[in-house]
């Protein structure tokens, strides 16, 4: 016979030739096969945390969950604003606080920030189920872990940071000294870096062991409170009693305390604990390797927790 | 015995087959590999089931499960072909737990399995990039609409970001969700998530399936409607599917093959196809005229006439008006045809229907697995 094989195609045009017995053929034209490339592992990876970072700020999700954390970011940037528009102003010849304080000034709304994005991060994947499909595709533990602790990381230094930049460019335009400002602005980068490594690590794995969204929140603040509450108190009684050498080593013991005797030991920051006495530099070694261990102790938590779950 | 057969064909090739068929030439352009094969050809009327028998979809060796406390699946050993296969088992039989190594998630105890010619063990990833899957739980987010969400799982499967979209905004409609899907998926009923579960599952366009549970929570009319749709999924869309069920009677309509396991062991795996091949029962309807007002039974008189027996199709819908009878081959769509035609009558219908696997397996040694059409009546009673 002649006739040419048509060209393999799926698109609605291929018109199957009617015969009786092939009406159930006909639906085929509907259905469309994927040719296209398949990105993987690393691209599923990308996707999920670009994912995760936009859902920390409410992007992609309803109007309701955008407000709080905008709020939060808003709220973390008007102090800074003020002081940069004062600086400007009086021609002061320094910012009122140290880029290294500013984080741990505002810790109260990085907490709240961390209580309420760690567990809308990953409870709700818990609790409605949807972590088996994850691991029903070709990303694994790993990614996972990695995707969301990196997302919301990210999301912190952003809350973090950009106060710090609005600082800077403030400090700048007040045409305060150049280096000075800088080197500044680098240490205080450094220091939320590693305060948002710190913090995400924290809260997800609080958030991954509470499914009950509300529970998570309770039990994220009453973590960074509580220690700071408690570590504070004791510094001050310490302090009262003139027990000086103590102070430095019960900063330890809580977040906010630790990345505060680490910026203090290395990265030029006066001390905020009473009395401003700081770990020296010996100390701050310690300081320094408690807070690695806490955060790689964070990520294998999340990954036990989550080789668990499986399926 | 382990049967992985050679290499799969390219898919796409298989797939398009019967669009692209012409008329003149029903096995389709000569392609080799395919060709060697000399297997008798059960269904005629499917070149593209035909090509798609010669290779092996899930094999599984002597696959064992135990748990501290159960053995949830027991040295089992099968093999699936391409098109719909039927896993059917009481509750705990071992069938989320033969999915689960299937997809390379959790490893066996003992023994080997091959999805798509790849070793779950060792090529997990692979398996799942090419797989999809349906869970038998609620998986879905209540807060974002079926559309992002399926977009997002679209891309956890790999699709760049506007192949995401598009195959999403196909899949959806496929299923059959149409404006409700810019909805958050909190509100929809529970049919509605069953095809939102169903679509994340297809939207990568895997070459299998495997469907959980799918039928679960809904009422006889979604349950029909979600059968007819994980039929369309082979026929139309081309992909296998492994579809698990408790009920025996409800997969007899959508299934090649049906594979029966209990306590994790094997109890029987056989074609549906097959079965109904050799003792089909067709049903006709035919009009009635002035010279033959009652043309059922003229029928029916000349049938038996020349040596065909006849049932009135009493209890189904229509009754009176249809009449079974047993096809003995190709003749006896011939022989009717031919009668129909003599008697000037007009055929409304010749449909052949297939047995219930309840009565394919009746006289097989399961007692723990009962008539299908006693446990559909018991999942209407939940479903209601
Ligand atoms: N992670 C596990 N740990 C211990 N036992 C398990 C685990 N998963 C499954 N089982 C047991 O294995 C057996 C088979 O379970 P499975 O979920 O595969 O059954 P099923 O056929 O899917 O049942 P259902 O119809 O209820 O979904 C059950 O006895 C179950 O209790
Ligand atoms: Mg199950």
């Amino acid at each position: 016979m002649a006739v040419e094989q048509p060209p393999a195609q799926t698109s609605a045009q291929a018109t199957a030739p009617a015969r009786p017995g092939e009406q159930t053929r006909i639906h085929n034209i509907g259905y469309r096969n994927y040719d296209g490339p398949r990105l993987g592992r690393a691209y599923a990876r990308r996707s999920l945390y670009s994912q995760s970072l936009r859902g920390a700020y409410g992007l992609g999700r309803s109007v309701k969950s955008k407000v709080l954390p905008m709020l939060l970011f808003v709220v973390m940037c008007v102090p800074a604003l003020i002081m940069v528009a004062v600086a400007v102003a009086t021609k002061a010849k320094d910012l009122p606080v140290d880029y290294t304080s500013y984080a741990v000034i505002m810790q109260a709304v990085i907490g709240l920030y961390v209580a309420s994005q760690g567990p809308q991060s990953v409870s709700r994947d818990l609790r409605f189920k949807t972590v088996p499909l994850y691991f029903s595709r070709p990303i694994e533990t790993a990614d996972y872990v990695r995707a969301k602790y990196a997302a919301l990381a990210s999301a912190l230094f952003m809350l973090t940071a950009a106060p710090l930049l609005v600082l800077y460019v403030g400090a700048l335009l007040a045409k305060l000294d150049f280096s000075d400002q800088t080197k500044g602005f680098a240490q205080g980068l450094v220091s939320v870096a590693l305060l948002s490594l710190l913090f995400a690590g924290i809260g997800l794995v609080i958030s991954a062991v509470t499914p009950r969204r509300g529970f998570g929140i309770a039990a994220v603040i009453a973590v960074l409170t509580i220690s700071y509450g408690a570590v504070s108190t004791v510094q001050a009684i310490a302090h009262s009693q003139d027990s000086t050498s103590a102070i430095p080593w019960l900063g330890l013991f809580s977040p906010i305390t630790l990345i505060d005797g680490v910026q203090t030991a290395f990265l030029g920051a006066s001390s905020s604990y009473p009395g401003e006495v700081g770990p020296s530099s010996g100390q701050g070694v310690v300081f320094l390797l408690v807070t690695l261990g806490l955060i790689a102790g964070c990520y294998g938590l999340l990954m036990r927790r989550y080789r668990k779950v499986g399926l | 015995m382990w049967t992985i057969g050679p290499r799969r064909a390219p898919r796409d090739a298989v797939r398009r087959q019967p669009v692209v068929r012409p008329q003149g030439d029903p096995y389709g352009p000569v392609i080799p590999e395919r060709d060697a094969d000399t297997a008798p050809r059960v269904d005629d009327h499917c070149g593209l089931r035909h090509y798609l028998r010669i290779v092996t979809v899930i094999a599984t060796e002597s696959l064992s499960k135990r748990f501290p406390r159960v053995t949830a699946l027991d040295r089992l050993s099968v093999d699936v072909g391409p098109g719909v296969t039927g896993l059917v088992g009481a509750n705990g039989a071992g069938k989320s737990t033969l999915i689960k190594i299937l997809l390379g998630l959790s490893p066996a105890t003992e023994g080997r399995a091959e999805v798509l010619g790849l070793d779950v063990a060792t090529k997990g990833g692979d398996i799942r990039e090419r797989v999809g899957y349906m869970p038998e739980h609620d998986c879905l987010p209540p807060d974002v609409s079926a559309t992002e969400f399926v977009v997002h799982m679209a891309r956890m499967s790999g699709l760049p970001p506007t192949a995401a979209r598009e195959r999403t905004a196909d899949t959806l409609r496929h299923v059959g969700l149409y404006e409700e899907r810019y909805r958050p998926i909190g509100g929809y009923s529970t049919g509605m998530k069953q095809r939102v579960k169903l679509a994340q599952a297809l939207v990568h366009d895997p070459q299998l399936v495997f469907l959980d549970e799918p039928t679960n929570g809904l009422d006889p009319v979604g349950r029909d409607e979600m059968l007819g749709l994980i039929r369309r999924i082979h026929t139309d869309f081309g992909i296998s599917v492994l579809v698990t069920s408790h009920l025996l009677g409800e997969l007899e309509r959508t299934c090649d093959h049906v594979v029966v396991v209990d306590g994790g062991k094997l109890l029987r795996s056989s074609s549906t196809t097959d079965f109904t091949q050799s003792t089909a029962i067709l049903a006709i309807e035919v009009t009635d005229t002035d010279e033959h007002p009652d043309g059922t039974r003229a029928v029916r008189d000349v049938l038996h006439a020349r040596g065909i027996d006849t049932h009135d199709g009493s209890g189904l819908p229509g009754a009176g008006h249809i009449l079974l009878l047993t096809a003995e081959g190709e003749e006896t769509y011939d022989v009717v045809r031919d009668v129909v035609a003599d008697l000037g009558l007009g055929l409304v219908r010749m449909e052949q229907r297939r047995h219930h696997i309840s009565e394919v397996f009746k006289d097989s040694d399961e007692q723990a697995l009962q008539g299908g059409d006693e446990q559909r009546k018991e999942a209407v009673g939940h479903g209601g």
